[in-house]
């Protein structure tokens, strides 16, 4: 029980990261087409970095 | 002339492919429905259960079963080598024996040495046994588990992963002999392998030292993708969301950045410059962690959590024309669940080539970080 709601807070945290990174690229890449791949490759990095964070606190409040 | 030779070719390999699994397969058991080895599923917790024995490693390579009106099992798959390093030294058979029996009641006799199955894991019952006893929590208690060397179903996938590897990438290399631009499915990797260096390693890595680390990356990039399109197909695969997979791969790439660490890495790591000499020490240790547990850890939880929800969300959509049924209709819940996995079937490869970009793309930048050298003013 009280890991599904650690679950839920996990996902909550990681989707408001996840919605930050994306709409500051987004933001990036309409100001500054030309820069749209690197933006987008940082973009990724980081995402999968945070991605990362999150799948670790979900996996740990599983086990 | 060539394409007809082509399509012959094409037939041979499918007839012998369909002669050999037909003759491996077709074993039948009596057993009741939800047990599961991929047996009848209705309710929502045969499902669950059906679903978290597909993650696992399994002992046999089974494409599907299904039960005759006599209330048989029949498994359409064929057997894999089972190889145990048992209290009495190696043993091997196969693993038909076990009859797809995975609850410790078929036992086989090798050396005087008998073994079970329970859960996908093989144990080795203790001297005297003849049955394995459970105790509350299901576990058993006069049997051990012995160290498995088997061809399982994922050492299987690797093996395939390899040779598809072996025989695409040197058909590559063996063309740049003769010729400037590669033709053939050469075509198509390629711009791969150009993508990996360009947009991979040179920039993460240097200018000056990429080279030395290519062949890590280009291995581990194809390795990855190849074992998650894999597991996409029928042929049930879940190779990548395998643990053990991923802790070797993300060794590999620990083992890498630390044996090829420049002297300035290892000074920034250990003592580093520029910080009172109180702080150092602790900011040593943190970073020590960092690069041996963290960042690995990191590496490894990232592909394997991705690949089994990937799997898991696939099996649970598919799994809905059977959960749904009763509520909807058969027609209703066939399209939804047609409808809602195939979206994500769409999303999952385009996870499959981005989980294997990732991992290339971090151990790169990770190793990027261990080799490089700082100009002293």
């Amino acid at each position: 029980m009280y890991n599904l709601i650690g679950a839920g807070l996990i996902v909550i945290g990681g989707g408001i990261g996840l919605g930050q990174i994306g709409g500051k690229a987004m933001e990036g890449i309409a100001r500054q087409p030309e820069a749209a791949g690197k933006i987008q490759t940082a973009m990724i990095i980081i995402g999968a970095l945070l991605e990362g964070l999150a799948f670790g606190a979900l996996i740990l409040g599983k086990a | 002339m060539k394409i007809a030779q082509k399509i012959i070719k094409f037939f041979t390999i499918a007839v012998i492919a369909v002669i050999t699994s037909t003759t491996f397969a077709s074993e039948t058991g009596k057993k009741s429905h939800s047990e599961s080895d991929g047996g009848q599923v209705n309710t929502q917790e045969e499902v669950t259960d059906y679903i978290k024995h597909h993650l696992k490693d399994s002992h046999d390579f089974t494409f599907f079963s299904y039960s005759t009106d006599q209330g048989e099992r029949k498994h359409f798959g064929f057997p894999l080598p089972v190889i145990l390093w048992s209290s009495e030294g190696l043993v091997a058979f196969m693993s038909s024996e076990f009859h797809h029996n995975d609850d410790g009641h078929v036992i086989v006799e090798k050396n005087g040495l008998k073994f079970t199955k329970i859960h996908s894991k093989i144990y080795e019952l203790d001297k005297g046994a003849t049955a394995v006893s459970f105790d509350e929590t299901h576990h058993a208690t006069n049997a051990h588990k012995t160290l498995d060397f088997s061809i399982t179903k994922s050492v299987v996938g690797i093996l395939l992963a390899s040779l598809l590897m072996f025989l695409g990438f040197s058909a590559l290399a063996k063309q740049y002999k003769s010729r400037k631009v590669p033709k053939g499915f050469g075509r198509v990797l390629e711009p791969l392998v150009i993508y990996v260096r360009d947009e991979i390693a040179r920039p993460n890595i240097g200018e000056k030292k990429y080279k030395k680390f290519m062949g890590f990356l280009l291995t581990v990039f194809f390795f990855i993708w190849i074992l998650n399109l894999l597991g996409l197909t029928p042929l049930g695969f879940n190779v990548t969301g395998q643990i053990a997979v991923t802790v070797c791969l993300a060794l590999f790439t620990m083992v890498i950045y630390i044996t090829n660490g420049s002297k300035d890495f290892w000074a920034h790591t250990l003592w580093m410059p520029g910080v009172p000499v109180i702080l150092r020490p602790i900011l040593a240790v943190i970073e020590l962690a960092g690069f041996i547990l963290i960042k690995p850890f990191s590496l490894l939880v990232r592909l394997f959590a991705n690949i089994t929800a990937g799997h898991f969300v696939v099996m649970s959509l598919i799994a809905l024309m059977v959960t749904m049924k009763e509520a909807f209709g058969p027609v209703a819940s066939t399209g939804m669940s047609l409808v809602l996995a195939l979206f994500i079937m769409v999303i999952e490869i385009l996870v499959a080539f981005l989980q294997a970009f990732i991992f290339t793309m971090l151990s790169s930048l990770f190793i990027g970080m261990a080799v490089e050298e700082h100009e002293h003013h």
